[in-house]
């Protein structure tokens, strides 16, 4: 909480210390206000106001800005990315990736990984918060420690270790399995269009389940002690707790999660996938951003990646507005 | 045997029940608790030792110990894989990626948090939609347009210059953090209070030098949050490095990613861990020096790194 005493906007988790906080920065916000006033009408500041800006907002619009409306500027038009022929062809691409099933399939794998990712994700991380804060388990913090190291490894480097775990003849899984005298559990993890994607969506949850943790956690500590106390003269067992305070006072930090977890599960399954799998075998662990990739980049139909590039947009940018409008609760103060 | 005393006694359930449940219950939680745990440390320590182990120890049990500290493939990686060169690549990337970031979004966060100016509404709303653009989208539109340039700058260059050059990687990497760079150090100059800024224009300080002097060194807890997070996402990428810098010149991750792919095909398991020992070592350093700052500044920003 030292870092940054007030809770930018946007952000859900207020904690308690803030919260005794609040009179102060608010009396330096107005301050911070009537000075911008003051410094704002001083003359000759349009000079150092706009030196200040402009580099910031020149490679903001060069490298983010234009690349952004490129993207859906070409998914109009069939171009191969290098040859100078663009023909403007409506909403071809679109029409033509109903019938792509290579799409339809990655587009099915994408969803199968935000369902089954989110829950497995938030349901262990919820659970692990709540034991580590309100069980004040012994040696907590060297477990957080631990827990939190996947979400400071690259990709590249889970997805080696990840196949070093599923490689089937001197893998860790295979090799445990065989030293436990479970041969008949053995698979080929990677290799099996059947469970490719469970290893994947295992890997994903491997790689953020101690930042969705860590997360919940903040949120939990700045619960008031009292209410626990006084739940438990009532008699409110633990889980009833976890359910009648924890969960409706974090609830805004779980909304906030939400929209991690449909980003992240377009975003982090492309660059694992990428890594581990490629895709493969025979596109059964395909996702979205990997095929976009695949079409712009090495199959060179830069109009038609676009276009998967657009869905891929308006589809995470439609479910993150879906589940925020369905989560939607009174917030509630204690 | 519980059950049965239970049901036919349940008097007894709720002096003697609550206690031993709960006495299982914490046991429960300990063992799923270090279950979890152990499931990513061991992982991460095993590729520690097996990038020690020869090449025939690699087939057989995945659970013997190296017989002996086969040095080696470090040599190896280091050298005909060359990831000392490209490890070389990847902190220069990495840091000139750094300053050009801060250099850039320390003075425009400053301005937004304290100057009055025509079009800050949109300049702040601007930044705050591309937080939600991930690069992933847009990293073949910037490759194809650093190509165009690179085309119409033939003459000049005729090896080009955009595409295959560090430091363009660097201002790519920077470009592309600058929202949520700014996002982190507006929100933080606008909690320091006013009343030192002041203080120092009636001293007669420069509006320059109120920024440097005054307020940055102010804004240090947040400035380092910053670099962190930034830091982690220049060091760890590989599909912006690997879109551009094609040739040889690569940064570690790619190098690594290379390493990967080669093993698949010729099972030389000792350089792979090899490499992914040097790349993972300085980040786990870093991060058990700074976790605390990491956690925490995660916690109370709440963004996704």
């Amino acid at each position: 909480m030292t870092t940054l005493s007030t809770p930018p906007p946007g952000s859900t988790n207020r904690t308690s210390d803030t919260a005794a906080k609040e009179p102060s920065t608010r009396r330096s916000r107005r301050g911070a206000r009537s000075a911008s006033a003051r410094l704002g009408r001083r003359r000759g500041n349009t000079g150092f106001v706009l030196a200040c800006l402009l580099p910031a907002l020149v490679l903001f619009a060069v490298f983010m800005v234009y690349p952004t409306m490129n993207v859906f500027r070409t998914s109009l038009y069939t171009w191969g990315g290098f040859s100078p022929d663009k023909d403007f062809v409506g909403l071809d691409n679109f029409r033509q990736l109903l019938d792509d099933d290579q799409f339809v399939r990655a587009f099915q794998n994408t969803v199968a990984l935000m369902v089954v990712v989110t829950v497995v994700t938030m349901g262990m991380g919820l659970f692990l918060a709540a034991i580590m804060t309100r069980q004040r388990l012994r040696g907590r913090n060297l477990y957080r420690f631990v827990l939190y190291i996947p979400n400071v490894l690259s990709v590249v480097v889970i997805a080696a270790i990840f196949s070093a775990v599923y490689d089937q003849d001197n893998g860790l899984l295979n090799g445990t399995l065989r030293l436990l005298s479970l041969d008949g559990l053995q698979q080929v993890w990677l290799g099996n269009q059947d469970i490719v994607l469970y290893s994947v969506a295992i890997a994903m949850v491997w790689q953020s389940l101690g930042y969705y943790m860590v997360l919940y956690m903040a949120g939990m500590a700045s619960i008031p002690e009292e209410l626990y106390e006084a739940s438990a003269l009532d008699g409110a067992s633990a889980t009833r707790q976890f359910f009648s305070i924890t969960l409706p006072l974090i609830w805004q930090s779980l909304r906030t999660t939400l929209t991690f977890f449909v980003m992240s599960a377009v975003n982090l399954s492309f660059v694992l996938v990428r890594a581990m799998t490629g895709g493969g075998p025979d596109g059964s662990s395909d996702v979205l951003l990997n095929y976009m990739y695949r079409q712009a980049y090495t199959n060179s139909s830069y109009g038609y990646g676009m276009a998967i590039g657009v869905v891929i947009f308006a589809f995470s940018f439609l479910v993150s507005l879906l589940v925020n409008r369905a989560t939607k609760r009174e917030p509630l103060q204690f | 045997m519980t059950t049965i005393n239970s049901s036919s006694r349940p008097r007894l359930r709720p002096r003697t029940g609550p206690r031993t449940s709960l006495r299982t219950g914490r046991t429960l939680t300990y063992a799923l608790v270090i279950a979890l745990a152990l499931a990513i440390a061991v992982p991460v320590a095993w590729v520690l030792i097996a990038s020690l182990k020869q090449r025939s120890e690699f087939f057989g049990s995945p659970w013997t110990l190296p017989e002996s500290l086969h040095f080696q493939n470090y040599v190896d990686a280091f050298t005909d894989a060359h990831m000392g060169q490209y490890f070389l690549t990847s902190v220069l990337v990495t840091l000139l990626g750094l300053v050009l970031v801060l250099a850039v979004s320390v003075p425009a966060a400053y301005v937004i948090a304290r100057y009055e100016f025509r079009g800050r509404r949109v300049v702040e709303v601007a930044l705050m939609a591309g937080l939600f653009v991930n690069v992933n989208y847009i990293v073949v539109p910037i490759f194809l347009m650093l190509v165009d340039w690179d085309r119409a700058l033939i003459d000049v260059f005729p090896g080009g210059f955009f595409i295959d050059n560090p430091a363009v990687l660097s201002l790519v990497y920077a470009a592309t953090s600058i929202p949520f760079t700014i996002y982190l150090l507006t929100a933080y100059f606008r909690t320091i209070p006013v009343e030192y800024e002041e203080a120092a224009a009636l001293d007669g300080a420069s509006r320059f030098r109120i920024m440097t002097q005054v307020m940055l060194p102010m804004a240090r807890p947040a400035v380092t949050t910053v670099i962190l997070f930034d830091f982690l996402a220049y060091w760890n990428d590989f599909i912006i490095s690997l879109t551009l810098l094609p040739g040889d010149n690569k940064t570690l991750q790619v190098g690594l990613l290379n390493l990967f792919t080669a093993q698949k095909a010729a099972a030389d398991y000792g350089r792979l861990y090899a490499g992914m020992v040097i790349v993972i070592v300085p980040v786990l350093l870093l991060y058990a020096v700074i976790q605390r700052r990491l956690i925490e500044g995660m916690a109370s920003g709440g963004v996704k790194g």
